[in-house]
């Protein structure tokens, strides 16, 4: 949906790390995309590709990892895999379950000269 | 027009003179938490990560190109970022938050689909609040600057934003659009955003309240299909209840979906056209503002 904000905003971290830890040119790029949002992958890399060119970023490899989706139920009192976002409890089926992982969008880590 | 943060492609649509000065907002950069520490890849890349490759299909995208460049000539070496990717936006809306609150306005951001009544619903409720609350208006729409034609006509102030291909206002363009409002002390700032129920959940604009607009002629099921606005909202508007007659949209099933993703939502029935409800909702609205008009 909103890719290219999502990879001008990448970039704009990229750029700004630069800046601070004085490297010049950035090879790999890793994200971290929960699997509950609403990011396209195929779309951030679409759009990752057009806006990094001429920024310390060009050329770099994207790697996005995906985070499963995750939760905990209050009558169960454990964790359990969630599929949807207000999804129910895998053991139990009930709906009082607390998202705990799913909607990250994270720039985790990336390689530079 | 900005050069700090290079404004994208939303252009403001602004009063401001040629050589006033710009930028009243400081850009904040969410410097907050990175670490410091690089983990070392003495080697060159060979892609054994240290996270797991889930069973959803993670797409590796970079499997590729990253072994292709050519090792040793170079020092390569692996840094942890940790940075949300939406954490420069939420910098600047921590920025207008307190900008707002120091300024005592209160600011609320209103979503929905196109076409649920949010200019019209802004319209009325300008015209029955004017007299009590200062009240200015920031409208985000992909073109046009309609809408804010249609609030410049109830008198209040209005910065119209275009988004250009953006489906959602964020923190910075508001930021923008803060520093081209007359200044206010007290009052209420309606920000309407781009007709869109998926994205803008996800930006905060430094408002006080998300108010998400919902019309009976969208299919009660809205908040099941759209569930992140509906969870990120604090209340929902049912607008046109005056075509309730006319449709079999069932109010409770749809209230009731809405509950179910956000068990704390408050909820009204209104119509922008009949004034149904609106008593409710200007209700809840001063219950939340500060610095009423002097009369
Ligand atoms: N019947 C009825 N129509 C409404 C009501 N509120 C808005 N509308 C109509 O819905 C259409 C879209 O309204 P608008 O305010 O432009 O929606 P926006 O895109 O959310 O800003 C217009 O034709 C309005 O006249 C209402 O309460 N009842
Ligand atoms: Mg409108
Ligand atoms: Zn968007
Ligand atoms: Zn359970
Ligand atoms: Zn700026």
């Amino acid at each position: 949906m909103h890719e290219m904000a999502l990879t001008e905003s990448i970039v704009d971290i990229l750029q700004e790390e630069a800046r601070r830890r004085a490297f010049s040119r950035v090879t790999l790029v890793r994200l971290e995309i929960g699997a509950l949002g609403h990011v396209d992958p195929r779309a951030l890399a679409f759009c990752f590709d057009a806006v990094s060119r001429g920024t310390i970023a060009d050329g770099a490899a994207l790697d996005i990892v995906s985070v499963p989706g995750q939760g905990w139920c209050f009558d169960c009192e454990k964790a359990t895999p969630l599929e949807e976002r207000f999804g129910a409890c895998a053991h139990c089926g009930g709906r009082r379950v607390q998202m705990t992982s799913g909607d990250e969008m994270r720039v985790k880590e990336m390689e530079v000269e | 027009m900005c050069s700090v943060c290079g404004c994208g492609t939303a252009t403001i649509e602004t009063t401001r003179k040629a050589g006033t000065p710009d930028h009243g907002h400081h850009h904040g950069h969410g410097h907050d938490h990175t670490h410091d520490h690089d983990h070392d890849h003495d080697h060159a890349h060979s892609h054994d990560h240290d996270h797991v490759h889930t069973p959803h299909g993670a797409l590796d995208y970079g499997a590729g190109a990253a072994g292709a460049h050519a090792p040793g000539l170079t020092q390569e070496r692996m840094v942890s970022i940790e940075r949300d990717i939406l954490s420069k936006n939420d910098g600047y809306a921590r920025e207008n938050r307190a900008r707002l609150a120091d300024r005592h306005v209160l600011a609320l951001n209103f979503v929905s689909s196109p076409g649920s009544g949010k200019t019209t619903l802004l319209v009325r409720a300008i015209e029955d609040l004017k007299d009590k609350f200062d009240i200015a208006v920031i409208e985000g729409d992909q073109q046009t600057s309609n809408d804010a034609a249609r609030i410049r006509a109830t008198g209040a102030p209005a910065i119209q934003i275009n988004t250009g291909k953006g489906c959602h206002l964020d923190a910075h363009m508001v930021g923008h659009a803060l520093d081209d409002l007359p200044r206010q002390e007290g009052g209420l700032l309606f920000i309407e955003n781009v007709g869109n129920l998926v994205c803008p959940a996800a930006f905060d604009l430094g408002e006080a309240h998300k108010v998400v607009v919902l019309s009976v002629t969208e299919g009660e099921d809205k908040p099941a299909k759209y569930p992140d606005m509906f969870a990120a909202a604090d209340l929902m508007l049912l607008n046109k209840s005056d075509l309730l007659p006319h449709l079999d949209f069932d109010v409770g099933a749809c209230l009731a979906a809405a509950l179910r993703v956000n068990p704390r939502l408050q909820t009204l029935v209104v119509s922008a056209r009949s004034g149904e409800g609106l008593a409710a909702f200007y209700a809840w609205i001063e219950a939340r503002a500060n610095g009423a008009k002097a009369p």
